[in-house]
């Protein structure tokens, strides 16, 4: 048994519902941090940051899957729907932060952000394209959709880019972190083009 | 700025704060422990006078004023420069005045300190990023300075740099901006009694994090425009290349005044929300000038403010 197998039978053993089980543990324990001083004197930003950090986090992993699988063998389809799943929640919780603790539900203000700031209508398009794959995301849907249900999937590397592009237009200055990301984003749906022949030949 | 203390002691005669924290803090610590209490540490007063510029507003906690913070040179995290500040060596410190002064030259901390007087200016601090504080600062006003070093009748501007010293500021290696950081005010923004040189918190000597051992503070003005740990102050004839200006320019004026009305294409400045009020703390609206219009609105009556942001 190689390596590569040992690590797809590990990740075949773990049962999918678990994943949905931890997924509310990272949220819960930023809340509990920032309820009790542990994210500086301002945690709504910080609660905020850490919330969209991880979503667009899970949604890298989630592009990571197929490549993952075609260059490397490593099989996690299985729980790709999940970690898509989680990152939507994540995405829409990110959001719910901003309206409510950070823009204290002002609607006049945030109407006036949601079609001039760039980095709002681009962060805000990204989780709108992501609503239709969140809700497509069960067994019923793929069997009633068919082909289309992989068209419509697609969506998904739009949605990646736009939030990597969130990350890099909302920082300051020249960093160098939300361009990492954005490099990640880029990489993994690019090697959704390598052509699947010149790579048999490649090995040839 | 009439009837100032004069100080002959200088700046280096005030007993470190590590010295005498050390030694009290074990003092104070054995009495707590025999009273079963905790005791705060003992504070190195500045003795700074009360000042009518001040506002009424409650300030922030010393513990807010120097865990919140913007300062590059240390890292782009709020926390950033509490933990990497430390590292900046800050005595011995020169100031250089060039440029249209009658006196020009390398001003030590102690030449700068003495003959002023320090007042404690309680002002409110608003960030382009839409959060703001209140800060009791410690110092004096600008204008002092510019006064005793003479400033020649052609200048029209006041250009500030920061200290350029990377093997301390280890941010500085990074190209987050183009270093050293830069600002500059206009001459009259400059000489207005509300704009202090300031050197202490709390009436303590300024925590490293916020620009120890001289900054800028313009109340009036976004926070970036304060800025920090300054080594260089330069009078000119021409509007001085300033460092968020130089990176992005449709973003960052030249005046950055805090104009609630006037949008900034990154932040709506309409609203803020002050630092400390915890997870369910609410926006406020914004104050035009923050709140000082009564006194700085007359520089810019015939300008337009949208176009000279």
């Amino acid at each position: 048994m190689t390596l590569t197998d040992r690590i797809n039978a590990a990740f075949r053993a773990v049962p999918t519902w678990l994943l949905y089980i931890v997924a509310p543990l990272p949220a819960a324990w930023w809340f509990y941090l920032g309820f009790t001083g542990g994210l500086g004197v301002e945690p709504i930003k910080a609660l905020e940051h850490e919330v969209g950090l991880f979503a667009l986090q899970l949604l890298i992993a989630g592009l990571a899957v197929t490549p993952l699988r075609r260059f490397a063998g490593i099989n996690l389809i299985k729980h790709r729907r999940a970690i898509g799943v989680v990152a939507f929640f994540y995405v829409l919780l990110h959001l719910l932060i901003w309206l409510v603790l950070d823009m204290s539900l002002l609607w006049s203000q945030i109407a006036a952000d949601l079609v001039k700031r760039w980095y709002i209508i681009i962060g805000m398009a990204s989780f709108v394209l992501l609503i239709p794959l969140a809700v497509t995301s069960n067994n019923w849907s793929v069997r009633k959709l068919g082909p289309a249900w992989r068209k419509l999937h697609k969506l998904v590397y739009a949605a990646c880019l736009l939030g990597g592009l969130h990350f890099v237009i909302l920082s300051k200055g020249f960093q160098l972190e939300p361009m990492l990301y954005m490099a990640a984003v880029v990489g993994l749906v690019a090697l959704r083009m390598v052509p699947k022949r010149s790579r048999m030949m490649a090995r040839a | 700025m009439a009837g100032r203390w004069k100080n002959d002691l200088n700046w280096s005669e005030v007993t470190p704060k590590a010295a005498f924290m050390n030694r009290r803090q074990l003092i104070a610590g054995a009495t707590a422990l025999a009273a079963g209490g905790i005791a705060g540490p003992a504070l190195a007063k500045l003795g700074a006078k009360p000042s009518e510029y001040s506002t009424d507003a409650t300030p922030n906690t010393l513990e807010e004023i120097s865990s919140y913070n913007n300062f590059y040179e240390f890292g782009t995290g709020k926390n950033d420069p509490a933990e990497y500040a430390d590292a900046l060596t800050i005595d011995p410190w020169t100031v250089k005045i060039d440029g249209m002064v009658d006196k020009p030259g390398d001003y030590s901390f102690d030449d700068i300190m003495s003959g002023v007087s320090l007042e404690e200016r309680i002002y409110r601090f608003r960030c382009v990023e839409a959060w703001s504080m209140v800060v009791p600062w410690v110092g004096f006003e600008l204008a002092d300075l510019l006064n005793r070093v003479g400033v020649q009748p052609g200048a029209k501007y006041v250009a500030f740099e920061t200290l350029y010293r990377p093997e301390e500021m280890w941010a500085q290696k990074r190209p987050i901006l183009e270093w050293p950081y830069r600002e500059g005010l206009r001459l009259d923004e400059a000489m207005n009694p509300l704009t202090i040189l300031s050197t202490g918190l709390y009436d303590e000597p300024m925590p490293k994090q916020n620009g120890a051992p001289l900054r800028l503070v313009v109340p009036w003005k976004y926070g970036f425009k304060s800025i920090k740990s300054i080594v260089r102050i330069s009078l000119v004839e021409e509007m001085p290349p300033t460092s968020w200006n130089m990176a992005n320019a449709r973003e960052y004026g030249f005046y950055s005044n805090v104009n609630p009305q006037v949008d900034h294409p990154r932040w709506s400045q309409a609203s803020e929300r002050q630092v400390g009020g915890g997870l369910f703390a609410k926006r406020i609206p914004t104050l035009m000038f923050n709140g000082y219009e009564s006194e700085v609105a007359g520089m810019y009556a015939d300008m337009d403010l949208s176009k000279f942001y």
